[in-house]
């Protein structure tokens, strides 16, 4: 792979984790209400598949996508200001954490219903393949997502009438408290696609050059064969499910089992994060991050001075975006109406 | 005898009550199990009853809502919690073509035994797709009862009457009622699950609230009355059946009425009472029914905005005002 790649994936990856925590910060606070659900630990899929997509090809995201966002290339100001529902925002405020929008960037929406992913994806799977076009559509799902109904029927369809669609599966091992044994029969999510004839893989989640070469591979596939293709991820959260949960439920053997194979530990080793904490991070051996740090650093691609400045510049870009998103006019109720009825062509029904 | 519990334990104490005393009830849903349930409502009953009886579904809202419908048409007493009233939108095949229509369908051969729980309503900046009621969507179907409580007093008895119903029976509980505090009386005798109750009497107005409005119709009864207006308050409890005659004589009483509710004002529990009291008291009533509702549009997730939505206090106060206001025009 490129050297400018792998810059990419470690800046990625590393704006991710670090606008996450500052979001969990801002939470604290006050500026952001509501459900915030974080990304850190599952770094290495957005930043590997997205990276993988090319300009022409749509995201579809779930209430998780933060990072799809920024990855995607949507600037964190405009990213963070919708998690303080300004004006600025992505989706203007209307939205918030679970409801980002980028047309430009055929950011196809974060959603907050589990499963609703998959018929949006194959929908605009469809039109591509009315137009003929040589896109493709990203969907992205949770493993909680797996048993919902969804999930089968638009399998099926995507497989019925070769959509191009790549099935992403981030698989977490837990759908809020309950883990992945205890909420689906067969367990391992690749697996099910078999069901429906779609060409399935299972990667490691925690290493970014597998999952930036895994989508790749499967880009490449729907684009030449056409159908959709699947991959199932398998990666951690480290936080609970949203900030209203402190993840209790989990064994922390099972915790510290994951932040060994951080996908962050060395790029982000001398971040003062509250979760993991220092400490906790200092202990943890070499992980996937650390593997592609010490990659590039083995590979000539990379020194200790870059990192340095890499971490320096992703955290004034977060705090810019703090501070733009501070200093942000707050939507008005003429902005809501307007956003509702943007359809309408100023339709007037009843006069005063 | 008589205990301050917190809305959500009151749900807690009827469900182990119930459980407790029949075999047949049992739980599903999201998280009820081993995480103790969202807002805590089935904390503590895996531990006690265990994993069969109180089951960690996968989310598939409307398989694990159709299983409630089967079970009870063997004679079970399925308690299904959807996680929110959103997600109830996946489960309305199982609710409305299923629970509601079983029963009639089959000329009457199936009871249906069936409670549907969902916390629901516009609690804090949760965005469009979380901060819905939708209400009057379950209001619409046959078949159907929708019960409304406002307090843990309501949420304890109107949850165990529901269990012991033989009819499909979704109860509405609002997300900011969950940890509000009230006396709960498990050895009082309680109403019909449907009745309505009339919180505060008075002879200038009729307010109508139900679930979290019941509450602001209080708080608004006792603003007017500093400024000298008599509003009766009434709690509607449950919004099919409606206790049509509590609403009329009170009507008769006062002359006029204003409903409150935070769900959108467009085809919504409003209109229906609005345009049944018009029917029903129109020589009655000194000037139109009023309605105090939120506004016709997806909740937005900035907080100002979010406010700005739904009815406060304030609102319901002024909208009186008005109604009354309107009256001592009409009689000048
Ligand atoms: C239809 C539906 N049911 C329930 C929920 C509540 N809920 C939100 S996230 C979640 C767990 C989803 O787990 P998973 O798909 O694995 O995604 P993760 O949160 O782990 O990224 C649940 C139950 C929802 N948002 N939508
Ligand atoms: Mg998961």
């Amino acid at each position: 792979m490129e050297r400018e790649m792998m810059h990419r994936l470690l800046r990625d990856m590393l704006l991710s984790r670090v606008f996450e925590e500052r979001a969990a910060e801002e939470y604290q606070k006050g500026n952001i209400v509501g459900f915030l659900h974080l990304y850190p630990g599952e770094e290495a899929v957005a930043a590997g598949v997205i990276n993988a997509a090319g300009p022409a090809d749509y995201i579809v995201s779930t209430y998780r996508e933060h990072a799809h966002a920024l990855v995607r290339g949507v600037p964190a100001r405009a990213v963070m200001a919708e998690l303080f529902g300004r004006a600025t925002g992505m989706s203007g405020g209307m939205g918030g954490s679970m409801h980002m929008f980028d047309r430009q960037r055929r950011f196809m929406g974060g959603y907050g219903i589990v499963g609703e992913t998959y018929p949006i994806a194959i929908g605009i799977g469809y039109a591509v393949m009315l137009r003929a076009l040589p896109e493709t559509v990203i969907c992205f799902f949770g493993d909680g997502a797996v048993p919902q109904g969804t999930f089968h029927e638009s399998l099926n369809m995507a497989a019925l009438w070769r959509l191009p669609v790549l099935f992403v599966c981030e698989n977490n091992h837990y759908a809020i408290g309950t883990e992945i044994h205890r909420h689906s029969a067969v367990p391992e999510v690749y697996k099910r696609a078999a069901a429906y004839n779609i060409p399935a893989e299972k990667v490691d989640g925690m290493d970014v050059l597998k999952v930036y070469a895994a989508t790749r591979h499967a880009l490449d596939r729907i684009r030449r064969a056409g159908g959709p293709q699947f991959l199932e991820f398998e990666t951690y959260r480290y936080r609970g499910h949203s900030m209203a949960d402190p993840g209790a439920y989990r064994p922390p053997v099972e915790v510290k089992a994951f932040q060994a194979i951080d996908p962050l530990t060395v790029g982000a080793r001398a971040i003062e994060f509250r979760y993991p904490t220092a400490a906790e991070l200092a202990e943890v051996g070499p992980d996937n991050i650390g593997r592609l740090t010490e990659h590039m650093i083995s590979a000539g691609h990379l020194e200790e001075a870059e990192i340095a400045q890499l971490r320096k510049d992703v955290e004034a870009e977060v705090e810019d975006a703090v501070q733009f998103s501070l200093a942000s006019p707050q939507p008005t109720m003429d902005d809501a109406w307007r956003h509702l009825h943007c359809n309408r062509h100023h339709e007037q029904l009843l006069t005063a | 005898m008589t205990q301050e519990l917190l809305y959500w334990q009151a749900l807690n104490r009827a469900l182990d009550a119930e459980m407790a005393a029949d075999e047949s009830v049992f739980i599903l849903g999201e998280d009820v199990g081993l995480y103790g349930g969202s807002y805590r409502v089935t904390e503590g009953l895996y531990a006690k009853y265990g994993e069969a009886r109180v089951r960690d579904t996968p989310i598939s809202e409307n398989s694990f809502t159709g299983l409630g419908v089967g079970a009870a048409l063997v004679g079970m007493r399925p308690v299904v919690e959807i996680m929110t009233i959103n997600f109830a939108m996946l489960a309305l095949d199982s609710i409305v073509n299923g629970a509601a229509k079983i029963p009639f369908m089959s000329g009457g051969q199936f009871p249906m035994p069936l409670v549907i729980r969902v916390p629901g309503g516009i609690a804090r900046q949760l965005a469009a797709q979380h901060a819905q009621r939708l209400e009057s969507m379950f209001m619409n179907v046959p078949g159907l009862r929708v019960a409304v409580p406002a307090t843990p007093q309501d949420a304890y008895w109107q949850l165990r009457q529901a269990i012991a119903s033989d009819e499909p029976v979704v109860l509405l509980e609002h997300e900011v009622l969950y940890f509000t505090k009230g006396p709960v009386d498990p050895m009082a005798e309680p109403p019909p699950i449907h009745q309505a109750a009339i919180r505060r009497s008075g002879k200038d107005l009729t307010l109508i609230g139900y679930s979290r409005s019941a509450l602001q119709v209080q708080e608004a009864a006792v603003e007017l009355a500093k400024e000298g207006i008599e509003a009766e308050a009434i709690d509607l409890r449950s919004l099919n059946p409606i206790d049509w005659q509590t609403l009329i004589d009170s009507v008769n009483k006062t002359h006029r009425a204003l409903i409150v509710e935070e769900d959108c004002r467009h085809a919504g529990a409003g209109a229906e009472i609005a345009a049944s009291l018009a029917e029903r008291c129109f020589f009655s009533l000194d000037a139109p029914v009023q309605r105090v509702a939120g506004l016709d549009l997806p909740t937005p997730y900035n907080g100002a905005l979010e406010a700005a939505s739904i009815p406060r206090v304030a609102d319901i106060v002024a909208a009186a005002r008005a109604l009354i206001g309107a009256k001592e025009k009409a009689a000048a």
